[in-house]
């Protein structure tokens, strides 16, 4: 199984995203992750799902989901062809002995801390999955309280807009 | 992979203009809105049952001129209805329910809907607004539950959108591959005041209501067929709800292909056409079967390539490049893998694959199908359909089924459930134009028949309907005969009563050492007849004959057919033993079909690449 990372525009109507994630779980696919916003466009929502499958089942999948009244159009992106990233915030107890550890790990990964307290820190980090992952190892040795992770988001590289046709015919 | 849909669908809305402009900018309920968007949509007969949720509705459907109601005994026949109705006449089916266990119950019809691509619309009630998600009474999140059966489902909680949120259901219901669509609208929408508005236009950008034929594609299948040895039609629903068959008769006629018509086919071509070779799959004949297994061409024409056609998929038509037209692009290359595709309605692939196949034959001539006819006319002389008359002295099911097709004549429709009598139905009798076979396919729904048959007799009345039926099946759905008692809509049942449930008999038979686990009905020969169906058709305002004997077959038929202004149910009592053949065992390879018990063909290796 490949890795396979799916921009889905989608009307902003209620019950979208269950459909979508339904057509992958009855499937039994696993969504490895699953991030939503609006767009541009107030009208459409974009979706991006990571989602480990073969070829053929995606291809079914993919065609499954193009049947949906609300799904205006599927763009599969290429990681070499693509810009893909990951946020992630992470608290770790730190107290006034080890929080000179952690900064230094902050520094390297060029994150962010974003919260202060006496005795733990919360660090915020954008990239791609690696790049989260090996933060998230070099940080291991110390106390980790709590991760939370967005879905990745993920837009081409270059001029063109995959929003820009569906608009158009969203909005005629 | 970059998936662009088709040019956006937009289109007038169904009924005149003139009849929604009167209605629009009219202050109105809810319900009463409802009532005049299924009147816009030109709806003319639902098939329904109220209840709490959707008692507002009720009430002005009342005043309705426009709308016939037919008040159902359980809202599983009114769903089934809906699905003879769409599938006798090809127009939308409708049916109502309240909400919660009115809604569930209506599950079964969406999704054999569903399976079957029938044109249908639900409007179910759904408890007020501020009451969903608090364990209402009455209270089902049907949208949910029915999102992976439905072609689109929607909840309606603003009274304004009614007027769309119908017009839409219908649109999507009958354009591109048709299928159900469910409508859910809540109590308190019912009950409040609104602006009709009847929309002018369908505007859904994310619908794709097909593509045209690619020229490209169309030609090329047409140089297949021109040049191929061992052509083989493999027709599928997808003719029948396309109206297609004027044009799978002129590509029949002009390609000299065989033509196998799939269980949902039944009747896409007339089945005296010297180039039909009858049903393919578990239960066709060996003809079709094994032309499917030789043929070096498949062209698969509104079909899916469904399991009880393909048998093992991996051994399926090993030698043949396969063309496949489908109005839905993901039917084509989901089980088998395709070598020309060809995305559009069945209707116009027709139109342009015939002059393309003309232009062929102008060029290069017809192909010589000689050798091939004559191997397919072994293959049908050798195994032609047939039966054994039974042990036990008592009638054979097909017998009782092969009269029944050719006493009442070629526009009888017939309805079936599901197992043997449905396998037998589809065999024996003679289907010469579509709309005549209606049948659960794909999810295989026993306790179709009857309230299928009520819905094909409401939506053709002219029509003889004949509910072949099992007596399982039969006692699944029966309550629906005293809705056609009150509603004065005669229908003709036959009940092929075994006493058992036949066809998961047969497999016990088979593979489970005759040993009959939980299929013994007791309504036969030497039981106690429980129920008397004779005793309980005529409980239900019907009038009830029986038959016992293979002597009074034809005079019973006869019987049945005199009696047009009520419902009859005729109690064919035949033996149990009769088995469903030819069969392909579920998972072999279409390779091992056997005759009958023990006896399978004799291939001719030497034809094989």
């Amino acid at each position: 199984m490949t890795r396979h990372t799916l921009s889905v525009l989608v009307e902003n109507k209620p019950g979208v995203l269950a459909r979508v994630a339904g057509l992958f779980s009855r499937r039994a696919f696993n969504i490895h992750s699953l991030a939503v916003g609006q767009t541009e466009h107030p009208e459409i929502s974009r979706i991006t799902v990571v989602v480990d499958v073969d070829e053929l089942p995606l291809e079914q999948v993919t065609k499954q989901l193009n049947k949906l009244v609300h799904v205006l159009k599927i763009v599969e992106l290429e990681r070499e062809k693509s810009v893909q990233r990951d946020l992630l915030l992470v608290k770790v107890r730190a107290d006034a002995r080890q929080r000179a550890d952690v900064l230094q790990v902050v520094d390297l990964f060029r994150a962010h801390v974003v919260d202060v307290a006496t005795d733990s820190l919360v660090i915020e980090a954008v990239g791609t999955r690696e790049k989260l992952e090996a933060l998230l190892t070099a940080l291991s040795a110390h106390d980790i309280r709590e991760i939370v992770q967005s879905g990745t988001v993920a837009i081409g590289r270059g001029a063109r807009s995959i929003t820009e046709r569906a608009f158009d015919r969203a909005s005629a | 992979m970059a998936q662009v849909k088709a040019p956006k669908p937009s289109a007038l809305a169904a009924q005149p203009q003139s009849f929604a402009q009167a209605n629009n900018g009219q202050e109105m309920t809810g319900a009463q809105a409802i009532i005049k968007s299924l009147e816009c949509a030109g709806a003319t007969d639902v098939f329904g049952l109220p209840g709490g949720a959707i008692l507002p509705t009720y009430d002005p459907l009342m005043d309705s001129q426009r709308i016939r109601h037919i008040l159902v005994r359980h809202e599983q026949g009114a769903g089934h209805a809906a699905q003879g109705y769409a599938h006798a006449t090809g127009k939308p089916g409708v049916c109502i329910a309240t909400s919660g266990p009115g809604a569930t119950n209506l599950v079964t019809p969406i999704a054999d809907a569903n399976m079957d691509s029938i044109p249908m619309v639900a409007i179910t009630g759904q408890v007020g607004a501020s009451l969903i998600g608090t364990d209402a009474f009455q209270e089902a999140d049907i949208v949910g539950i029915t999102a992976p059966i439905t072609k689109h489902n929607v909840l309606v909680t603003d009274p304004n959108e009614i007027p769309q949120a119908i017009a839409e259901a219908f649109y999507i219901a009958t354009h591109g591959r048709p299928g159900p669509v469910l409508v859910d609208i809540t109590k308190s929408a019912q009950q409040s005041t609104m602006n009709f508005q009847w929309p002018e236009r369908i505007d859904l950008p994310g619908f794709n209501s097909g593509a045209r034929p690619h020229a490209k594609t169309v030609q090329e299948a047409a140089r297949l067929l021109a040049t191929a040895r061992r052509p083989v039609l493999y027709v599928g629903g997808g003719v029948i709800r396309s109206g297609a068959s004027a044009g799978l008769r002129k590509l029949t006629d002009l390609s000299g292909a065989a033509v196998t018509t799939t269980l949902m086919a039944r009747g896409a071509l007339p089945d005296s056409h010297p180039q039909h070779v009858g049903m393919p799959g578990m239960h066709g004949t060996v003809a079709a079967v094994a032309s499917l297994q030789k043929a070096d061409l498949v062209v698969a024409l509104g079909a899916r390539f469904d399991d009880r056609v393909t048998g093992k998929l991996e051994s399926f038509a090993p030698h043949a490049t396969i063309v496949h037209a489908d109005i839905d692009p993901a039917e084509i290359g989901k089980n088998r893998a395709v070598d020309v595709p060809i995305v559009g309605d069945l209707k116009e692939v027709f139109e342009v694959l015939v002059p393309a196949l003309e232009e062929e034959h102008r060029k290069h001539g017809k192909p010589d199908l000689e050798a091939w006819w004559t191997q397919i006319d072994q293959w049908r002389d050798t195994y032609g359909l047939g039966f054994t008359p039974t042990d036990d002295g008592l009638s054979s099911p097909q017998h009782v089924i092969q009269r029944l097709g050719e006493i009442s004549g070629p526009d009888t429709i017939f309805t079936s459930g599901v197992g043997q009598h449905q396998m037998w139905a589809s065999q024996f009798i003679r289907y010469e134009r579509p709309n005549s076979w209606i049948n659960s396919g794909g999810l295989g729904t026993m306790g179709f028949s009857v309230p299928a048959a009520m819905g094909a007799k409401v939506g053709e009345p002219d029509r003889t309907v004949w509910s072949i039926d099992g007596d399982g099946c039969f006692q699944m759905t029966n309550q629906e005969l005293v809705t056609c008692a009150i509603n004065e809509i005669p229908i003709k049942v036959a009940i092929v009563n075994n006493s058992s449930l036949g066809m998961v008999r047969q497999w016990q038979t088979l593979y489970y050492n005759e040993r009959y686990s939980n299929t013994d009905l007791h309504t036969g020969h030497g039981t106690r007849r429980i129920p008397d169906f004779v005793k309980l058709a005529d409980a239900m305002g019907c009038v009830g004959l029986r038959c016992e004997s293979d002597a009074d077959v034809d005079a019973t038929i006869k019987r049945a057919m005199e009696i047009d202004d009520q419902p009859v149910v005729v109690d064919f009592t035949v033996s149990r033993d009769a088995m469903v053949w030819p069969m392909v065992a579920a998972g072999t390879s279409n390779d091992e079909i056997q005759y009958a018990r023990g006896i399978a063909p004799e291939w001719d290796r030497g034809e094989e690449e």
